[in-house]
């Protein structure tokens, strides 16, 4: 008597709780639609094939270290001036200030969020992980351009970086890595 | 051993015939001995709860760190805010409908009593665990009710698997109890009971069962990514593996915000069979009380965001919840009419439940007063985690939830013992509690307005005096419940016979069978006219 609906009351559940993990992809396509969160794309982005000469657009960089992050990354110049379209390098100077190998993650966010679908990027350190030795100075290029559909009232946007110290997790993964390794170099003696 | 798993044995006598023991409540599906269990349990839940509420309040009754180090503190307003909500008001409501539903709606029982059983057997292992994790190296969780991310992941310690898995058994306990509920009032309903006659705790019932249905699977799936991005390298909230930690705080609350309405349901159900009885009327508007609660269920879903306004959402956003959140207080404001229509030009009779009903209805208003100053967007800027906040909640979660169970536990005490409670000292209990409780919660408008932070174990020295108020009255509304506790453990015990009908306004299936309520009731369907 009871064994339908019950079903029908478990499957409900079940399915709620699914719903919750496809909240996650749910959460990434809303945000990347809309603009919302500020999240640019990672992906390398193709030169474009058009340049608006007849409009400017203020960029701005800046960079902050997560709490107990070691790093110290800063753009060369603090805000660049483009045309839309037009490709522009930057460079960027960074440092470990720890004593420690190091391995760092930048996360990009773009303000206003509404503009991070259009900014691209063709080359930037943000798209790997970056392992600094203890101390050590380098030098990083980002190469972008501003997408020439910009709504015409943004007129400045900023590129933010927040830097990560994913020294841990990187190492759990190149241990997992080295653990299937000599296996994998087993069955290629065999 | 094979005779004990086989608990029907012991029922067929009377209530107070039934074998005693550990045993019989250990394998009993009899949703009397279940709903006892649930009510008794959330009274110690109550009663630990509010320890917890006492050491906070002991800590901020001066500025300066006094008692506690900083870090206590934390698991405290943590832990005390875990076992009010899951622990002490969600089975309170559980035992009452275990009680009161299978006997409103004409039902030998609930309608899956092994299920019953387990839901409410799992409940005490997982607040041992969650309780256990405080004596643990490095204490318990710490990160707040709402485990915000990264606190809960980055910033937690190894203990977090306890409180996961706690919270884990806790929402399987309440999703059982849930889908009991259901089947029971669809399938179990005695003829001639149509759905437009439930009685409205049961309706209200219902629907939050709907409701924890929905959303408990969602929190089980939020601390599920917890677990897995604090020990299994996911990064669902890790910003620096591709995650969002703002991303936590939605999942969370669209669990969060319907759960408020999980607490506070069934105390317009319960709120809205009292009222009537001590009014010798007829409740005013029955169907629109349906339709509102059904409402309120709704719109909580498309709300949640009114505690994340500070989180960077664009203006369209802002303004929807913000809108959507104001809608539901139409909902809501159509009950509260209700219950004053329902006293307006009644022969009003002022006992015990209801003086705690009334008390509910205006109290439980000004927490919905604040509320809306708080769904004010810009304004929330201000008050967003602050005392202003812990104000609120206090007023719709302790004057209302927490009085309308009171209500409910005053009103029905006879009909599930069999006594008379000592009215004397029960309304010795109302006025202690009506008034520390005003003493210890308004004052924090005050200081939340002025700007000290919540969940802080110090504060600027201006809050000093208003703190020190606060802290009284809360050590004064700590102890009265006490006397509630003397008052119920001494009506357990004996007191005058009651009658079948207890109240002489009541109405409902429930008060058609004697006092105490024999163990076995409405075996054979009544008739309903
Ligand atoms: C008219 C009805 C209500 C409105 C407009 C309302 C509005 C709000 C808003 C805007 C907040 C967020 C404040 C902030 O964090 O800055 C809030 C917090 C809260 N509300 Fe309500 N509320 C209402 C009714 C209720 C009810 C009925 C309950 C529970 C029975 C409740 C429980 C809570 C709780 C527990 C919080 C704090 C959660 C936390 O951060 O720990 N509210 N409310
Ligand atoms: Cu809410």
């Amino acid at each position: 008597m009871h064994s339908a609906l019950l079903k029908k009351l478990i499957i409900a559940c079940l399915a709620m709780f699914a719903f919750a993990f496809a909240l996650v992809p749910l959460y990434d396509v809303f945000c990347q639609v809309t603009g919302l969160n500020g999240k640019p794309s990672l992906e390398v982005a193709k030169a474009s094939s058009r340049v608006d000469e007849n409009r400017l657009v203020d960029v701005s960089f800046t960079t902050h270290a997560q709490q107990g992050a070691p790093f110290d990354v800063s753009a060369e110049q603090f805000k660049v001036t483009v045309k839309p379209g037009e490709v522009t390098k930057v460079a960027f100077s960074a440092a470990n200030l720890s004593q420690q190998a190091r391995v760092m993650q930048a996360i990009p966010s773009v303000s206003p969020g509404i503009a991070s679908k259009y900014l691209h990027k063709m080359a930037c350190f943000c798209f790997n992980q970056q392992p600094m030795k203890a101390g050590e100075k380098q030098d990083f290029e980002l190469m972008f351009y501003v997408d020439t559909a910009l709504p015409s009232e943004i007129e400045e946007l900023t590129l933010s970086y927040t830097l990560f110290d994913i020294t841990e997790q990187s190492q759990q993964v190149a241990l997992e890595a080295s653990q299937d390794e000599p296996t994998s170099m087993e069955t290629s003696d065999e | 051993m094979s005779s004990i798993v086989n608990p029907h044995d012991h029922g067929h006598d009377d209530h107070h015939g039934a074998p005693s023991g550990f045993k019989r409540w250990l394998f009993t599906t009899n949703h009397k001995d279940i709903g006892s269990l649930y009510l008794i349990f959330a009274l110690a839940m109550f009663i630990i709860g509010g320890a917890m509420a006492m050491v906070i309040r002991a800590e901020l009754f001066q500025p300066g760190l006094q008692l506690v180090d900083p870090h206590f503190f934390n698991q405290m307003t943590t832990v005390h805010g875990l076992i009010m909500v899951f622990g002490a008001v969600m089975p309170a409501f559980t035992g009452l409908a275990n009680w009161m539903i299978p006997m409103m709606i004409g039902a030998p029982d609930m309608a899956l009593p092994r299920m019953n059983n387990w839901s409410f057997w799992i409940l005490p292992f997982a607040f041992a665990m969650l309780l256990f994790s405080l004596f643990m190296e490095g204490g318990g969780p710490a990160f707040g009710w709402t485990f915000y991310a990264p606190l809960s992941t980055t910033y937690s310690n190894d203990n977090t698997a306890l409180f996961v898995f706690a919270v884990h058994i806790m929402g399987i306990s309440s999703i059982m109890g849930a889908i009991n509920v259901v089947v029971t009032i669809v399938n179990l309903r005695a003829p001639g009971m149509t759905w437009m006659k439930l009685p409205l705790f049961v309706w209200t019932w219902l629907i939050t069962a709907f409701l924890l249905i929905a959303v408990m699977p969602v929190l089980a799936g939020a601390v599920t990514m917890v677990l897995t991005d604090k020990y299994f390298g996911t990064s669902f909230f890790d910003a620096a593996g591709g995650g969002d930690p703002v991303m936590f705080q939605h999942i969370f609350w669209f669990f969060g915000h319907p759960e408020v309405y999980i607490m506070i349901l069934p105390a317009f159900g319960v709120i809205s069979t009292i009222v009537p009885t001590f009014s010798h009327k007829k409740l005013f508007g029955y169907a629109s009380m349906v339709y509102a609660t059904a409402s309120i269920a709704l719109l909580s879903f498309v709300v949640w965001a009114h505690h994340m306004f500070t989180t960077g959402m664009p203006l369209a956003g802002e303004l929807f919840f913000m809108y959507a959140t104001m809608l539901i207080s139409v909902p809501t404001g159509v009950k509260v009419f209700n219950w004053v229509a329902t006293m307006w030009r009644g022969a009003i009779s002022f006992e015990v439940p209801m003086l705690f009903s009334i008390a509910f209805i205006v109290l439980f208003t000004l927490g919905g007063f604040s509320g809306l100053m708080l769904a004010i967007t810009p304004a929330d800027f201000q008050y967003h985690d602050t005392y202003f906040v812990v104000a609120h909640f206090h007023y719709v979660l302790v004057t209302g939830a927490v009085f309308s169970i009171m209500a409910a536990a005053y009103y029905w005490l006879p009909k599930w013992t069999g006594h008379m409670f000592n009215e004397t000292l029960a309304k010795w209990h109302f006025w202690l509690s009506l008034i520390s409780v005003n003493v210890l919660f308004f004052p924090m408008h005050f200081v939340g307005l002025a700007g000290m932070p919540r969940r802080i174990p110090d504060y600027a020295l201006q809050f000093a005096d208003f703190n020190a108020i606060i802290s009284i009255g809360g050590f004064a509304f700590g102890l009265s419940q006490l006397l509630f506790v003397y008052v119920v453990y001494r009506c357990v015990k004996g007191g005058d016979a009651a009658p079948a009908k207890v109240w002489d306004g009541a109405e409902g299936l429930e008060w058609e069978v004697p006092s105490p309520a024999p163990y076995h009731t409405f075996s054979t369907p009544p008739e309903i006219k």
